[in-house]
């Protein structure tokens, strides 16, 4: 400890888990997003994207609350916030909010769009995997043109509905630390605001990532089209995600309330790599310029597709010190504004960097076994074609 | 034989005595515990207490008492009541030097020469906030604000997600590490619902804590009121905190 | 649009009803009958808080026994001191659950929380200079903490 800090405040109460908790909701809502520019707003150019997104989505989806039941004192309880919510409280939504956006929007989605292939590899399989596509399909096998133009409307609408929810799903968590008065790091309305666009520059980066990887792994021919309209959409986003962080810093360093000099004081020396080298350098102001670049010359396919990776990855890991940034920053400094504290990071605890990098690795397994049962893509022993328009 | 009958009549009647005092001792104790008959009527009360900053001395006895009383963890990080030792030069009322040795549990150490700069001491504790910014956070309802006014945590319900810890401007909750859930100053409501004193109150020996019924028409908090320049900490975030400090300094966090 | 063509979207439904069903069935068992009778609380949480064990007896218990000591204190420049203060907490002694012999505490840190010089205290509060004031010896050596006066 440095300074002076109220007794009770030199212990962290959110961990690195509480940092990944909005990562991951981030790349949900972002990888949905990216998909809905298809589905709802007719980009065809990223159609090959659009089921590998809802697949990362779902698969980040279903790991995120693990790092919330690790990190809570009674993770037996956490039932209680489905069936007594506190109103009041924006992180009462949590139960609602998850379940909603996880079996309404993306699940029945998915379940629209691979209905058919559902069906068909349902009555070519044969015994346990027969089985389990068959309950898949709930024992419906109609993929008639008619119940196919059924699904894709339903889904239309489903997507549509989809949007907002994103919004709620990660927006709610802006507002969590948004609405905290008592800290101010945390207390402004652009949190929410804040963390729906860096979760929308997530998702796309995540998304354009691993089709590159996957297409590179697969060996399959790389749409040009799609990255390139894909990094594009990145852009834009960036440059909006980076201009409200900036309003932010600059109306704190402007008005400079009672608060600022102690927070100054602390992002120039606990703050500094996370914040001005990793989420500022190298994960916004590079990638940005790298991505601009492409806007501005007419650059080879090579070169390009290595701009959209290492952009994405560097935007990744910019993101994700946003996070650290928010989280562990805002409980790095004294409600007294006198003092400072370290957060000390463990290795193989419940709530340390063992388990942390198991809950970031846990969605990639759950992701390449979704790709296998689910392909997104039409693969050239498949009888299925993976196409989500009705001829 | 005389004088053994005479010392048996003294030890007797000294026994008879002392168990009829200890006797009326317990009943004073334990009076209104759920074997008695409850006449506890919280609607008839509003909580509140007094801290006068001219009389504090920065002993530490409350701190020692809460953590005797309420069996909090001895360790230097968690506490329901500490005390702080404001140091301000003059010339830098803006920075003030603070301090608050393992919460003052056991007082605090030599520092300042008399004369230099002024030194005082701030007790601080759960503001048991009318709006309490905890309260509303708190996701399943296991913290709560008492119809007569305490702000208390529900083991049995927290699920210790730490939000309300967060939440607290005046840094008075903790997680306790034996049960996982939320923690902090009950304002002993275990003891003011038995009229007795919370235990900061009991033993602080200066007088500087005082426990107010604001419903009580002649309770003395009223007067104090009316008549001493009174402040709440952090006034600005507007959670009714009634914890009401005399004498409070510009100074002070 | 042929029943046929929706049928699916109903198995689906059923099973978000189904499942909805569950929930408020689960609700009804889990959830305590008065949750929310008070506010958004279990009104049990209060008897739990209520519940716990009484651990400083009041200066009204030790009075029921000891009230020469109290006496002499009051009479004394300590008379505004409660005897837990010194004493620590003594429910248990005061009400018979316990009756070893409470011992007498060890006084002079005690002494020095409240008396020592150059920490902070209030200007006419009585303050000393410990080691000048007492070089080796302890606080009782001379001053009896009940009436702490020394008798000129």
């Amino acid at each position: 400890m440095e300074g002076f800090m109220y007794p009770n405040e030199l212990e962290l109460q959110w961990s690195i888990l509480i940092v990944l908790y909005p990562f991951i909701t981030g790349l949900v809502a972002g990888a949905f997003i990216l998909a809905s520019l298809e589905r709802v707003f007719n980009v065809e150019a990223v159609k090959p994207t659009y089921r590998l997104a809802l697949l990362t989505a779902l698969s980040f989806m279903l790991v995120a609350p693990l790092p919330l039941q690790l990190h809570l004192g009674h993770p037996e309880r956490s039932f209680e916030m489905l069936l007594t919510p506190h109103t009041t409280s924006a992180m009462a939504m949590f139960g609602y909010v998850y379940l909603w956006y996880l079996m309404v929007v993306l699940v029945v989605e998915i379940w629209l769009d691979y209905r058919k292939d559902l069906v068909l590899a349902w009555h070519r399989s044969t015994g346990l995997t027969r089985l389990f596509y068959k309950v898949l399909t709930l024992g419906s096998g109609n993929i008639s043109a008619g119940a196919l133009k059924v699904d894709d409307t339903v889904g239309r609408i489903v997507t549509i509905v989809g949007i907002p929810s994103a919004f709620l799903l990660h927006g709610y968590v802006g507002f969590i630390f948004g609405s905290v008065k008592a800290n101010p790091w945390w207390s402004t309305p652009m949190m929410p605001i804040v963390f729906l666009f860096s979760a929308i520059v997530s998702g796309i980066a995540a998304v354009l990532v691993l089709y590159i990887v996957i297409t590179a792994w697969r060996g399959a021919h790389l749409d040009m089209a799609c990255i390139d309209t894909i990094g594009r959409y990145l852009f834009y986003a960036f440059l909006i995600d980076f201009s409200l962080e900036m309003i932010d810093l600059i109306h704190r360093i402007y008005e400079a309330d009672e608060s600022f000099r102690s927070l100054d004081f602390m992002v120039h020396t606990r703050l500094f790599v996370s914040q001005i080298v990793i989420q500022i350098i190298v994960g916004t102001l590079i990638p940005i310029a790298m991505l601009a670049l492409v806007q501005l010359m007419r650059l080879p396919e090579r070169v390009r597709t290595w701009i959209y990776l290492s952009s994405g990855i560097l935007t990744l890991a910019g993101i994700f010190a946003m996070r650290w940034n928010v989280v562990i920053g805002g409980q790095l400094f004294s409600k007294s504004f006198l003092g400072y504290t370290t957060y000390k990071l463990e290795f193989a605890t419940r709530e340390g960097l063992l388990p942390a990098i198991l809950v970031m690795v846990l969605p990639f397994i759950i992701l390449a076994l979704l790709i296998r049962l689910l392909p997104p893509w039409a693969t050239a022993r498949a009888s299925v074609p993976a196409v989500t328009e009705v001829a | 034989m005389s004088t053994s009958r005479r010392e048996f009549l003294m030890v007797g009647t000294k026994l008879l005595v002392m168990t009829a005092a200890t006797r009326s001792a317990l009943a004073h104790v334990l009076a209104g515990t759920p074997e008695q008959v409850d006449t506890y009527t919280a609607a008839e009360h509003w909580w509140a207490m007094v801290i006068d900053i001219e009389k504090c001395i920065g002993g530490g006895n409350c701190v020692k008492a809460c953590k005797d009383e309420n069996d909090v963890l001895n360790e230097p990080m968690y506490f329901r009541t500490w005390v702080e030792r404001y140091h301000v030069n003059s010339a830098d009322a803006e920075h003030p030097v603070v301090d608050s040795p393992n919460g003052a549990y056991d007082g605090f150490p030599e520092a300042y020469a008399e004369g230099e700069g002024k030194t005082f001491f701030v007790p601080k504790m759960c503001n048991h906030c009318v709006d309490s910014p905890c309260t509303q956070v708190c996701p399943v309802g296991a913290t709560f604000v008492t119809v007569d006014g305490v702000v208390l945590v529900d083991k049995e319900y927290c699920i210790g997600c730490r939000y309300c810890v967060q939440a607290c401007p005046y840094g008075c909750r903790y997680i306790d590490p034996r049960t996982h859930t939320a923690d902090k100053c009950t304002l002993c409501y275990h003891r003011i619902t038995k009229g007795l004193l919370p235990a900061c109150v009991e033993v602080c020996p200066t007088g500087a804590r005082q426990l107010a019924d604001l419903k009580n028409p002649r309770d003395p908090v009223h007067e104090f009121l009316r008549t001493h320049p009174i402040q709440v900490l952090k006034p600005q975030m507007a959670t009714g905190a009634k914890i009401f400090y005399n004498g409070l300094d510009g100074a002070v966090r | 649009m042929k029943f046929r063509d929706v049928e699916h979207l109903f198995r689906l439904a059923a099973i978000f009803l189904a499942a909805v069903l569950v929930f408020a069935i689960a609700r009804a068992e889990l959830v305590p009958k008065d949750f929310g009778k008070y506010g958004h609380y279990r009104p049990a949480a209060i008897d739990d808080v209520r519940a716990r064990p009484i651990r400083h007896a009041g200066q009204k218990a030790c009075a029921e026994c000891h009230v020469d000591v109290i006496e002499t204190r009051m009479s004394a420049r300590h008379k505004a001191l409660p005897c837990e203060t010194c004493h620590g907490p003594l429910a248990r002694h005061a009400t018979g659950d316990d009756d070893t012999k409470v011992a007498i505490p060890e006084i002079t840190p005690l002494c020095i929380r409240c008396h020592a010089a150059r920490t902070g205290k209030p200007k006419q509060f009585p303050r000393v200079d410990v080691k000048e004031h007492a070089g080796d010896q302890k606080c009782m050596d001379c001053h009896k903490p009940h009436n702490p006066g020394i008798e000129q």
